[in-house]
């Protein structure tokens, strides 16, 4: 798509490119002294969230690679993994082996929710994202039906610590005790005072390098491909709509991994709410690092990850610094998630509309010149 | 649009043009009614449930007719709107307006915040022609919880709405008791046994829809229209789309800042902070339940997707709990509401793209 773009460094369309994360530095750098939070305290908590959300950003980037845009469908993924891990915690599998049984048992729901959202966005191309978004509710709906009606009369449950005391029915949050921080905490490691979860980075990673192989891959080249242009692409004898939907499928099978590595984090899972916002705060921190909505890579993953959770720990304490309401540095926060996506979705439209607009003065000057001849 | 149109019968036809979803959600509402009196629920009961909801919500859907017409797609940027009544509303509290000159009031000064914030949202959307939905989302959620810090941090002092302890910051739910609760629900009112008419709600929004008809008729609405569905052949026919395009944005914007009004002189309270967060989504699957698809909409559209939606939001959970004895109400409303919209997305349209 952009051709251009290699043959010159420009650092005016460095700039533009670089303006966000550029922004949350600024952000990042004005609000650290105000918080008055300790160093140690905020590269201890970043290494933490790194961890943390990692994995669930790098799942945005498959369909990125193959044109489809910021999978917002990854909340799928994120109930696949959510349903996993209430099935492992009920049958009572503990630690490591549990949290592989919930990835294994997610994997199956995950391929058939990517099948179901690929299927779907083949038929609305060119609003993928939008779709997706949508995508993402309705099949909340559906993971209402299942966990609240479905868990405990039809799927059995087990144990009543998770179900719900009218006997069917998830209860809003299910301890996930006996998985905490298992993965974090299976090499332990401390350097001056920074705890590091030593094995989940190293299944990020392992992921990293997935991702770094996978596009070298005959089927990660013709996802590129498919990303720049699905007619020539199709032309070139790539089944387009199949590339398309195995995209999704892999980011959302990721993303219930990823949740699984997330919620042992965390600790518990809390059944109606954990997956509603995931999706809107990966994009946001994927976008932070510098990432668009057609060009992501690992590095806008780290750098994003860094850039918006200091900005989400500092911002609260930084707001009740100045104004005295923690509230306002709250809404802050989510105020600028938000905002950061929408200029993101700006930028990418106005760059797009602007090559079209190039493209077309191109052919129109190379039609001049063709009648001078 | 239909290739294969050729071999089906009139059934066929008819499930084709009415929307084979549509169908569904209809059929349902129907069986919810016939259903309503033998499970033992009041039928007048649940009839004045629905005409007041519908007396609620017409207007927020209405909104989004002018933006449909002109090819902006759907205004998932509806919260917007709300922001700007939600202003009206709050300042028109503030200075002092009580009864029914509350509510005229509000709309007076929500309409300059309308146009201001509905010039600025059209002019953004004409930047990014063919990304409207998606970035009319993300500014909705943008201004909502941008504004969710201006009203901790805008100076408000009316005792009825700040926080009693504090005495700054507006509360969460703002009671309209005394101010415009009913405001136009009174006017008229028909009450017969349990059955109860709020004639004056459903005046005001037969009005608007009127006028927008009315509007949509008129040469410029004509040129809206064109816009929408040809915006080349609008273009080569001499109309500026742009200038069109920002017209039904600021339109749909004030009627937005209008509906919430509305919704709020029925229901009794003003909702703040992260309350018009989802609004958007109701109002967008109503018109699509109504018939409308992302480039097509009509009046009609609006009063039977409303009619739909509401029914069955409003009818689903008395009926369910009566039947099965629990309350599966809220994923029904959530995968009728949503599927909804995603069957209109994958609608193939010409116009888009």
């Amino acid at each position: 798509m952009n051709k251009s773009g290699k043959t010159k460094f420009n650092l005016g369309s460095f700039l533009r490119r670089s303006s966000v994360p550029i922004m949350f530095i600024i952000i990042c750098a004005f609000c650290i002294p105000l918080s008055g939070l300790s160093p140690s305290y905020l590269i201890n908590e970043i290494v933490t969230r790194m961890g943390r959300n990692a994995f669930l950003i790098l799942s945005l980037l498959i369909p990125i690679m193959a044109g489809m845009g910021l999978n917002f469908g990854m909340t799928l993924g994120a109930m696949a993994g959510e349903i996993g891990l209430i099935l492992a915690s009920d049958w009572q599998i503990i630690g490591i082996p549990g949290m592989i049984l919930a990835m294994i048992l997610s994997i199956p729901i995950s391929i058939l929710l990517g099948l179901f959202c690929g299927k779907i966005l083949n038929m609305a191309k060119g609003r993928e994202m939008i779709t997706s978004y949508i995508m993402a509710f309705f099949i909340n709906g559906v993971y209402l039906f299942v966990v609240l009606y479905m868990m405990g009369s039809v799927i059995p449950i087990k144990h009543n610590n998770i179900k719900l005391p009218r006997g069917y029915g998830i209860r809003n949050t299910v301890s996930l005790l006996s998985m905490r921080q298992k993965l974090d905490n299976l090499i332990p490691l401390t350097i001056n005072g920074v705890k590091i979860p030593v094995a989940t980075f190293i299944v990020i990673a392992v992921l990293c390098l997935f991702i770094m192989w996978f596009r070298r891959t005959k089927l990660g080249q013709d996802m590129r491909a498919v990303g720049q242009d699905m007619e020539v692409a199709r032309d070139a004898g790539i089944n387009v709509e199949r590339t398309r939907i195995i995209s999704i499928i892999m980011s959302t099978i990721l993303a219930g991994i990823g949740m699984i590595i997330y919620l042992q984090n965390m600790g518990n899972i809390a059944t109606y709410s954990s997956h509603s916002q995931i999706g809107m705060f990966c994009i946001a921190a994927l976008l932070v690092g510098g990432a668009s909505v057609d060009k992501a890579s690992i590095g806008n993953v780290f750098l994003g990850v860094i850039l918006f959770h200091l900005m989400f720990i500092v911002a609260p304490k930084a707001g009740a610094a100045i104004t005295g309401d923690s509230m306002i540095g709250e809404y802050f926060r989510v105020f600028v998630s938000y905002a950061v996506i929408t200029i993101a979705l700006i930028m990418y439209e106005t760059s797009k509309r602007k090559q079209k607009k190039m493209g077309g003065e191109a052919l129109r000057q190379a039609q001049l010149e063709e009648e001078k001849k | 649009m239909n290739t294969d149109k050729k071999e089906k019968g009139r059934l066929g036809r008819f499930v084709e043009s009415f929307g084979l979803p549509r169908l569904i959600i209809a059929a349902f509402l129907l069986l919810l009614l016939i259903l309503a009196p033998i499970v033992g629920a009041d039928l007048p009961t649940q009839i004045t449930n629905i005409i007041a909801r519908f007396s609620w919500n017409g207007i927020l859907v209405l909104a989004m007719v002018p933006m449909v017409h002109s090819g902006c797609g759907l205004n998932f940027g509806l919260p917007l709107g709300i922001i700007s009544g939600l202003l009206g509303a709050t300042l028109s509290i503030e200075f002092g307006f009580t009864g029914p000159i509350s509510f005229v009031m509000a709309i007076l000064i929500a309409t300059p915040f309308a146009l201001v914030f509905g010039c600025g949202y059209g002019w953004l959307l004409n930047k990014i022609k063919g990304g409207e939905m998606m970035i009319a989302t993300y500014v909705g959620f943008s201004s909502v919880s941008l504004m969710c810090m201006m009203w901790l941090i805008l100076p408000y002092k009316s005792p009825n709405m700040v926080w009693g302890l504090s005495g700054k910051g507006l509360r969460t739910t703002i009671s309209l008791e005394g101010y415009y609760i009913d405001a136009l629900a009174k006017i008229l009112r028909i009450k017969i046994g349990n059955l109860e008419i709020p004639t004056g709600t459903l005046l005001f929004f037969a009005l608007l829809a009127l006028a927008i008809w009315a509007f949509l008729h008129t040469k410029t609405g004509t040129a809206m229209t064109a816009v929408g569905s040809n915006p080349t052949f609008a273009r080569a026919a001499g109309i500026n789309v742009d200038k069109i395009r920002l017209l039904s944005v600021v339109m749909s914007t004030w009627l937005a800042a209008v509906g919430i009004l509305v919704y709020e002189q029925g229901f009794g309270f003003v909702q703040l902070y992260m309350a018009p967060f989802y609004m958007a989504l109701p109002a967008v699957s109503a018109i699509l339940i109504g018939g409308a698809s992302v480039n097509k909409a009509s009046i009609m559209n609006v009063i039977i997707g409303t009619i739909l939606f509401q029914g069955i939001v409003t009818m689903t959970p008395t009926v369910m709990n009566n039947i099965v004895h629990m309350d599966v109400s809220e994923v029904i409303r959530i995968i009728a509401s949503q599927g909804m919209i995603l069957y209109a997305l994958t609608r193939r349209t010409e116009g888009s793209k």
